[in-house]
């Protein structure tokens, strides 16, 4: 299957969901054309408002917003939001808990060439932390379209994060109907070793997967794309079995899912091997998206050599 | 412009409900133990005018889609907001003295998720007038004709963005929304115009394309007036610039900044309170 950009399902859903309910309402900050949010303001002009260049005020706006019934839509580059406008969140969001929906994008060093000031690794660290607040990270295109549908079904603040480049599907669109907010989706099943990830870095779980089992080494992979509600369950469950973890994550390795598993596994006493995959505590740099992600060992081939390590 | 000169009665009425409510604030203070009162003071006589006679609310129903709305930006004055909604009836005067304590209602600065009445959680400066522009947006999209009033202090105008706001508000036409500035002159560190220098406000709120308005802060007639010209003034938003005392109604705390975040010890409070009483009585014998 061909490759789709995450954004344009976004953009997408946003008008199909518009479609049916009157009270979406959708907000970016000059950057509707790459958020793909430029689709619901065509459909929906009257419901749609381009902040501009002033991301505090966007996040506040969309909770006044909310607080009159409005399901609030905002949008941007994830160095923005929430990099910008943390305590915004925290006030007129969170704490106030509204309804604002914050899906932002171009998240992750594949960002690519604009460079670290753009590359946001920290952002799911920031959000895990805010009470109130749910977190997503898709991991292929439909799955994203299913998780804008799940934010605008469910009450409350959330946050969703894509990156830039395109992706290819690793579901179908029918598989994902039963997507439930908490739970993980395992997508291999297998007894020598577990490989959490999220967001891009499932399907690079997935290749890792077809070579460690030519080699003998059956690996199960979990979509940990429900972060914040996090699928507690499935990981216990998991590390119970094969006794052998790696997370791995386009995301600073402090605060993401592998901190979230570490917290996990050293509270509840479960014995495993672990290594967490993510951008060791630097910012990224410029370059080609495929020769970020191999310069800070976020490939196949760096998960499956973590995974042998721990064999 | 409406006239209220005539409404003496009115007048009267409001002018005891603010120094009612600045012995509840003081009250409160006294026993949390600490807060807010020079900003709360400052702030009480508009909060007094737009809860008492201006707004359309309904205590019994604070969610009415159809209700105007207040947000109170500079959180801090907190002590003023829940003098007034307990009077107005949102929820029992017992609850004021539970102020800042564990478990209370009332928390240190307004929290919507805790007290009926309050539109959203503030007390990190500059977000209310962003809040209040959604607000309104939502009213004109949904063809509402409520108003929006916003309470901002004039340290808090150093934020950023209240002029992001500002510019907003402006851009959408946005005239179901008015801002009230506490201009008090004072923030924490001492006088703005010592620590980033205001004084071009009207200017630059009339550069941002606001309709602007000036007025005495304390006086009631004034501020009646100048909310009714702001729901009938179209095509912009409203900025009532109104000119306060930090610590109005007693003496010792006016002007004086070390009131800003000070409760009242004993020997205060007792002074406080007698000042207040002696004022509520002339109020009532005019």
């Amino acid at each position: 299957m061909e490759k789709i950009n995450p954004r344009d399902m976004y953009g997408e859903t946003l008008v199909k969901l518009g479609e049916k309910n009157p009270n979406i309402v959708v907000l970016d900050a000059d950057l509707a054309k790459s958020t793909k949010t430029y689709k619901f303001g065509k459909r929906f002009p009257e419901r749609f408002f381009d902040m501009g260049i002033a991301e505090a005020n966007m996040i506040s706006v969309a909770a006044g917003l909310a607080s009159c019934g409005k399901t609030a839509f905002a949008s941007t580059f994830a160095v923005f939001v929430p990099g910008k406008v943390y305590d915004q969140i925290r006030m007129s969001v969170a704490y106030s808990n509204m309804n604002v929906k914050m899906f932002s994008t171009h998240a992750g060093v594949s960002v690519g060439k604009d460079g670290a000031s753009h590359q946001m690794l920290e952002d799911i660290a920031l959000m895990r932390v805010m009470p109130n607040m749910k977190v997503f990270a898709p991991s292929d295109p439909f799955q994203t379209g299913r998780i804008v549908e799940l934010m605008a079904e469910n009450y409350g603040p959330m946050y969703a994060r894509v990156g830039r480049e395109a992706m290819y599907p690793i579901y179908q669109k029918n598989e994902l109907e039963d997507m439930t907010i908490g739970r993980s989706i395992t997508l291999k099943e297998g007894e020598d070793a577990t490989i959490i990830a999220h967001g891009m870095m499932v399907r690079e779980a997935l290749i890792a997967h077809d070579t460690l089992k030519k080699q003998g080494v059956n690996a199960e992979v979990i979509d940990m794309w429900t972060i914040k509600p996090f699928d507690a369950e499935a990981v216990l469950k998991s590390a119970k079995k094969t006794g052998r973890i790696v997370t791995v994550e386009e995301h600073s390795i402090i605060g993401g899912i592998g901190s979230a598993v570490a917290e996990l596994l050293s509270e509840k006493k479960v014995n495993v091997t672990f290594k967490r995959m993510g951008v060791n505590d630097t910012f990224g740099e410029s370059g080609d998206p495929s020769d970020l992600l191999k310069k800070y060992c976020l490939t196949s081939e760096d998960i499956v050599e973590n995974v042998k390590k721990l064999m | 412009m409406q006239n209220h000169a005539h409404d003496k009665e009115l007048i009267k009425k409001l002018n005891l409900k603010a120094v009612r409510v600045r012995k509840q604030i003081i009250e409160m203070l006294y026993h949390a133990k600490s807060g807010h009162p020079g900003g709360s003071l400052s702030a009480t006589d508009a909060i007094v005018a737009l809860y008492f006679h201006h707004m359309r609310h309904n205590p019994k129903n604070p969610g009415d889609p159809d209700r105007d709305r207040f947000i109170l930006s500079k959180g801090h004055a907190a002590p003023a907001l829940y003098a007034v909604l307990a009077e107005s009836g949102y929820f029992s005067k017992k609850e004021l003295l539970t102020l800042r304590q564990v478990g209370s209602i009332l928390q240190g600065h307004p929290a919507n998720t805790r007290t009926p009445g309050v539109e959203v959680s503030t007390g990190s400066l500059g977000q209310g007038l962003s809040f209040g522009i959604g607000v309104a947006l939502a009213g004109k999209l949904d063809k509402k004709n409520y108003n929006v009033y916003v309470l901002i202090g004039d340290g808090e105008s150093e934020e950023g963005q209240v002029w992001e706001a500002a510019a907003s508000a402006s851009h959408h036409k946005l005239d179901n929304l008015t801002a009230l500035l506490d201009r008090n002159m004072l923030q924490i560190d001492g006088c703005t115009e010592d620590i980033v220098g205001l004084e071009s406000t009207k200017e630059r709120w009339a550069a941002f394309g606001w309709n602007i308005i000036e007025i005495d802060g304390h006086d009631i007639k004034q501020i009646l007036d100048a909310l009714h010209e702001a729901d009938s003034y179209k095509g912009k938003p409203t900025m009532i610039i109104m000119r306060t005392v930090k610590g109005r109604g007693v003496s010792f705390m006016e002007n004086n900044v070390d009131f800003h975040g000070v409760a009242p010890n004993e020997e205060e409070y007792k002074q406080a309170m007698k000042e207040l009483d002696e004022t509520e009585k002339k109020l009532m014998e005019d």
